[in-house]
């Protein structure tokens, strides 16, 4: 029988998974998939919850953070089209320039 | 049974979709890892009965947001290998694993609380009368879409604006120099332009 506890373990170890990303990931593209698994996790975590207490508040919730992360991804991306062509890279570590 | 098998197949085919989204070493595979990953949580939102999210996940994050990355990669050099020092040490893995456990905690708190009644309800329909009387639920996306439309709406409306802002800024940021054509230049105009 599959509780609501198995899938806040599934989340918290997919959650796991994206820390883990975006703490030792320098390039800046992989730092954004690793991003999305976070939120992917969390909309796991909403929608078991949700589906326990037979509320929807948690599905819109997960619809809200599904709108956050598009509009996220096109900003993003486009920001990260930029430095790539001034710069032809996209390390984490050339990000320096407010170094004291 | 049959949610045991499904449960536990999208559970490990989702995880290790995503190890290898934050352990390749390829733009290219890490990317399509993530979209594997992505439809297999859809199959979650199926199991928990969530099917309009199920659905709003695999046309938003597998068609539209991978799509928007697969775009936003030909603008990169995705054939080579993406060179970078990554710290591996254990420390990553362990702040990973408690940051993780943290999470748990706060989404577990409320299960164990008493005092939480749902608001909105998933809304059931009385089929049949009398002894044959049988409590269905009403298809869930008939029911998001009464509370997104009523409690929701302001959120609702404050989202599409900000999709509309989100839009823009990437048409602004990623569509510099897009007032001259490209397929209209002879090579050696665009060698010189330096595009």
């Amino acid at each position: 029988m599959i509780t609501v506890s198995h899938y806040l373990v599934v989340a918290a170890l997919m959650f796991a998974i994206g820390l883990i990303g975006v703490m030792r990931r320098k390039n800046l593209l992989m730092l954004f998939f690793a991003t999305e698994i976070l939120l992917n996790a969390v909309n796991v975590a909403l929608a078991a919850l949700s589906n326990h207490f037979g509320d929807l508040t948690g599905q819109m919730f997960a619809f809200f953070i599904i709108a956050i992360a598009a509009s996220e991804v096109a900003v993003g991306l486009g920001l990260l089209i930029v430095w790539y062509k001034r710069t032809g890279r996209l390390d984490l570590d050339e990000l320096t320039t407010m170094k004291g | 049974m049959f949610e045991v098998i499904s449960f536990y197949f999208f559970a490990i085919v989702t995880l290790g979709a995503f190890w290898i989204t934050v352990m390749s070493k390829s733009a290219l595979y890490s990317m399509t890892a993530l979209a594997m990953g992505m439809i297999m949580i859809s199959g979650f939102f199926f199991l928990l009965n969530a099917d309009f999210l199920g659905v709003v996940q695999i046309i938003v994050y597998t068609g539209a947001v991978m799509a928007i990355y697969a775009f936003g990669m030909m603008f990169f050099d995705t054939i080579k290998e993406v060179k970078e020092k990554n710290p591996s040490n254990i420390l990553i893995f362990v702040l990973g694993g408690l940051s993780a456990l943290l999470v748990v905690i706060i989404f577990a708190a409320p299960m164990y609380s008493e005092h939480i009644n749902a608001l909105y309800p998933m809304v059931t329909q009385t089929l049949g009368e009398g002894d044959q009387a049988i409590e269905q639920v009403v298809l869930n996306s008939e029911s998001v879409g009464v509370v997104l439309f009523t409690k929701y709406l302001i959120p609702f409306e404050v989202a599409a604006v900000m999709l509309l802002v989100a839009m823009i800024a990437g048409i602004v940021l990623a569509g510099k120099k897009m007032d001259e054509s490209l397929t209209l230049m002879s090579d050696a105009e665009i060698e010189e332009r330096g595009f």
